[in-house]
């Protein structure tokens, strides 16, 4: 399979903003040369799409409220619930307990799979993967990044952790358990990361800015203000 | 043994750590898969099966979002949502209104 | 159903059936221990060609020393891998 890895360019040469020309919902920007529909995929995509709304089992829409709800989650809901676990003891534990039910008090529901909070300490230091697909923990912190989907990644961080989060900028005394999480069933895992020292002080609303996307994966700790 | 999609603990490069926000065509495709699973016409492994058996080839060079579409029309197909014949019209359609842009 | 307590040394079937698995074939063959019963779902075997995924099948998390399972870890002694395994890939040492 090596010989494909000049494919990635491809799979992740997604950095443009959009066209479609045969989307009446797509932003009104102006076409450009490398943001065409090109694959045979990419216009099955829609084909399928149009033919589903012309049968009435989906309507516009349903799919422009879907993608409003995958836009309306975000890292930053990631962030509310973790700066309020660091915050308020009693919602932590709560938060550890039943992760999918600590996070109904912020609105959100995991659908069909559940939430795991896994806990970062000066002992154990936690992070995720889905080595056979992608799974994630999309109803708290949205889509995941590209890398998150690539064959680097999970091949690699179940293997060698310590060189992957190497590559984030993370490093880890050698004394720290690093704990893989590789998610193959209906569990969908969040880290919880430790707070930075120094930030005892700070209200729930400053540690939010603190708490970025790789934290909640484990791949980078909170910045430290 | 191994399917293309079974890939824990091979070898393989750096992360590339970098940003590549979504495009609008891929949010379309998470939607179709988020009305699709809500109403009932597949499952999650349902899907994942589709794409396991696209076979090393396909499963390396398709993007995450181009799979599942390779995916979620098979699945339509196998539910009888849609037919072969209906879904290769629409691709044609589509295409000729796309025009030089498509493949 | 087989159960297994917390403790409980196990290793992953050694198999290669045909299917939609989502026991990979990395973990397949070694041993770890049993952390916790994460209750019981459709089996994803069977839900992955159009069936009910009926009977259930306990699903336990299971922990793995990576010096375990990696010959040339190269990482910390200490250094884990938690995996979620249904109950039929599990074997009691």
């Amino acid at each position: 399979m090596q010989e494909h890895t000049h494919d990635h360019d491809h799979d992740h040469g997604h950095d443009h903003d959009h066209d479609h020309g045969a989307d009446e919902t797509a932003p009104h920007a102006p076409p450009q040369p490398d943001e065409k529909i090109h694959s045979y995929y990419q216009v099955l995509g829609l084909a399928l799409k149009e033919l589903l709304v012309e049968k009435g089992v989906i309507t516009p829409d349903e799919i422009r409220k879907a993608i409003e709800f995958r836009d309306s989650i975000t890292p930053a809901t990631g962030a509310k619930i973790v700066a309020r676990a660091w915050t308020d003891p009693a919602y932590k534990a709560r938060l550890l307990a039943d992760g999918s039910e600590a996070i109904r008090e912020f609105g959100l529901d995991m659908g069909g799979t559940h939430l795991v909070v896994v806990e970062n300490t000066p002992q154990t230091h936690n992070v995720i993967v889905c080595t056979l697909c992608s799974c994630y923990p999309r109803n708290v912190l949205g889509l995941p990044p590209s890398w998150y989907k690539q064959r680097e990644y999970r091949a690699r961080v179940v293997r060698e952790p310590r060189a992957v989060l190497a590559e984030f900028g993370t490093q880890l005394p050698g004394n720290v358990e690093v704990r893989v999480h590789d998610s193959t069933a209906d569990m969908r895992y969040l880290v919880l990361p430790m707070q930075p020292k120094g930030t005892e002080g700070k209200s729930a609303e400053q540690l939010e800015a603190l708490i970025s996307r790789d934290s909640m994966i484990g791949v980078a700790l909170p910045s430290a203000g | 043994m191994r399917g293309p999609h079974d890939i824990g603990g091979l070898e393989a490069g750096p992360v590339d750590t970098g940003a590549h926000p979504m495009t609008f065509w891929e949010k379309q495709i998470d939607a179709l898969n988020q009305l699709m699973a809500q109403k009932g016409f597949r499952k999650t492994d349902e899907n994942r099966r589709y794409i396991e058996q696209l076979g090393d080839d396909a499963y390396n060079t398709l993007s995450y979002y181009e799979r599942w579409t390779a995916s979620l029309s098979r699945v339509l197909i196998e539910k009888g949502v849609l037919t072969q014949d209906e879904i290769d019209a629409k691709v044609a359609e589509v295409r000729a209104r796309l025009g030089q842009d498509a493949a | 159903m087989s159960e297994f307590a917390p403790g409980t040394r196990i290793r992953v079937r050694e198999d290669f059936p045909v299917g939609h698995i989502r026991t990979p074939v990395y973990i397949r063959g070694h041993q770890g221990v049993v952390t916790r019963k994460l209750g019981t779902f459709p089996n994803p075997e069977t839900l992955a060609i159009g069936r009910d995924g009926l009977p259930k099948k306990g699903l336990y998390e299971v922990r793995f020393r990576q010096a375990d399972l990696w010959p040339d870890y190269q990482g910390s002694a200490n250094d884990t891998l938690d995996m979620d395994i249904y109950e039929h890939w599990l074997i009691k040492v």
